[in-house]
């Protein structure tokens, strides 16, 4: 099992999920983070205060999956992410020491292992 | 003159320009967070260059005398418009209340065009539309131009606005083309709250524009009044019910919108019809809007904020039912279909296709004209980041993190962002 994080920018993040739900890729997490990566700084006004935007706004996506998954989903995200231009963000790779599955107390592959949801009654 | 009917279009004057801004975050809302400030920039810039050229120019091609068509240079640069009485209030208000209804209108077209139009094309767009085919169309109905003469009636502009600027809409919509995202990706609006914000102050701002197009504290005004709280109040009755209807929930988003089309239809017929017809029109006027928007959407016509489905369908709805409504009556003027003159409805339909051509036509070719000099779309790339930091270097909701403070003798200082988000690897070519 891997930890697959990936750093986009937010303008792709519609592109990006778009592609891991069509290679089913289904467990995933998202945040809203500010980072540098090189990129050429905005410049901003406001009244009589010039500001350079050291920090963009980046999404932050966690993916845990088990390892026959790995390759492919870095591969949909590379593609579906890249616009060619400094600041498309990073994938990193990471181990997982051990992963459980809040519902059913399942450990490691099982709980990476998607099951279909069944709507709850309401 | 008379001191009532001064103060009474005094405060309609405020009121109608108070609408600008009303409608700046009613579209702003709508759209995503980061072009909410240039969405509400394109209705508040309206503020400044359309009133400085309806004054020099356009004011005097609108309501000079001059031919069937326009006006002329007469009143140019407010020559002679001065104290002097038009009708019962002084010449220099009548020309100020009528520059608030040039500003709303031209700002309503942006609705179309919101997230991809560029800043500076839109400001060339506006500037020569309001010369070029708003007042020509003013002229028509209320300068004593054809329209005026074929007895078309268009109380406070069902036509001159609201097609008007609908008709702008569609085509600048077709000319500068779909939003990338466009049918691909879910574009929410980002700040329900405004639109509901701005869907109330465009109300109270609206008694000005209906009421006050009586000219003066008069019945008529009341009576238009009226009828500009209980369309309205039909509409969102009637919007309401085929929301519960079809999805079982009433909707906030559809409320807002509802309030609008509601007052888009009294429009023209806000002084011409009772009290008992304006809650008939408003129901009715609910219907053709509330399903032009769900098949527009379904289109490739991405007129983002509906600008045709609500003022275009809501606009041409309300001035054939004018024709069928209109009360000699309650007014003192024509009659409607249902008071014996069904030729009425013929008029109205006439007036809003001759506006519905000429609009489409002018916006057609001044949008030709200022592609020769400006581009009127954003690279792809820019749209992607937001027009907000690219058109305007702000952004609308910022915490400032990592915001490095630029002094005066950086080379930084001033410069635009917009090439360095659109042409990154440093050239134009």
């Amino acid at each position: 099992m891997k930890l697959i994080v990936a750093i986009v920018r937010p303008e792709q993040l519609s592109e990006v999920l778009g592609a891991l739900f069509h290679a089913e890729v289904r467990g995933l997490t998202i945040s809203r983070v500010q980072g540098h990566g090189g990129e050429i700084e905005q410049v901003e006004n406001y009244r009589g205060t010039t500001v350079k935007m050291a920090l963009s706004e980046k999404v932050r996506i966690e993916i845990a999956v088990s390892n026959h998954f790995v390759q492919p989903t870095v591969d949909v995200i590379i593609a579906a992410a890249r616009t060619g231009d400094v600041g498309d963000g990073k994938i990193m790779v990471l181990p997982i020491e051990t992963i459980y599955r809040i519902r059913t107390g399942e450990q490691d592959q099982d709980a990476v292992t998607p099951v279909p949801a069944v709507a709850a009654a309401v | 003159m008379n001191n009532g009917d001064i103060g009474w279009m005094l405060v309609s004057t405020a009121l109608v320009l108070l609408m600008t801004p009303a409608l700046g975050f009613f579209y702003g809302g709508m759209v995503r967070s980061k072009n909410a400030l240039n969405t509400m920039m394109m209705s508040f810039i309206a503020l400044g260059p359309v009133a400085v050229v309806w004054a020099l120019l356009g004011y005097s091609l609108a309501f000079a005398p001059g031919s069937p068509v326009v006006g002329s240079f007469a009143f140019a640069g407010l020559q002679g418009v001065g104290l002097q009485a038009q009708g019962t209030i002084p010449h220099l208000l009548f020309m100020g209340f009528q520059g608030t209804f040039a500003i709303i209108t031209v700002a309503l077209i942006s609705g179309a065009v919101v997230e991809r139009m560029r800043f500076g094309a839109y400001l060339a767009f506006i500037v020569l539309w309001v010369l070029g085919v708003y007042a020509p169309v003013a002229h028509w109905v209320w300068g004593g131009g054809f329209l005026a003469s074929a007895g078309a009636l268009d109380f406070a502009g069902g036509a001159v606005v609201h097609v008007n600027a609908a008709a702008a809409a569609l085509v600048a919509a077709l000319v500068i083309g779909q939003r990338k995202d466009y049918a691909r990706h879910a574009m929410l609006p980002h700040n329900v709250p405004f639109t509901l914000l701005g869907a109330g102050l465009l109300w109270f701002g609206w008694f000005g524009f209906n009421a006050g197009s009586a000219l003066g504290a008069t019945p008529i005004a009341a009576l238009a009044f009226i009828n500009t709280m209980l369309a309205p109040a039909a509409t969102l009755t009637t919007w309401m019910v085929i929301d519960l209807v079809r999805g079982g929930r009433v909707t906030a988003v559809g409320a807002a919108t509802a309030i609008v089309v509601g007052l888009v239809v009294v429009t023209p017929a806000a002084g011409y019809i009772g009290p008992a017809s304006a809650l008939a029109l408003g129901a009715i006027g609910a219907v053709p809007s509330y399903f032009a928007l769900i098949l527009r959407a379904r289109t490739k016509l991405d007129d983002s904020l509906d600008v045709v489905a609500a003022h275009g369908v809501g606009g041409a709805t309300g001035a054939i039912l004018t024709g069928v409504f209109a009360d000699a009556a309650w007014s003192g003027g024509p009659n409607g279909l249902l008071g014996g003159n069904p030729g009425q409805v013929l008029i109205q339909i006439y007036s809003v296709l001759a506006v519905l051509a000429y609009s489409a036509t002018g916006t057609f070719v001044i949008l030709k004209l200022v592609a020769l000099v400006l581009p009127l779309r954003a690279a792809g790339r820019v749209e992607g980041v937001g027009l907000d930091v690219t058109d305007h270097g702000e952004e609308a909701y910022t915490a400032g993190d990592g915001a490095i403070l630029v002094s005066p003798n950086d080379p930084a200082y001033g410069q635009s962002s917009v090439a360095a988000i659109a042409f990154p690897k440093g050239g134009r070519s």
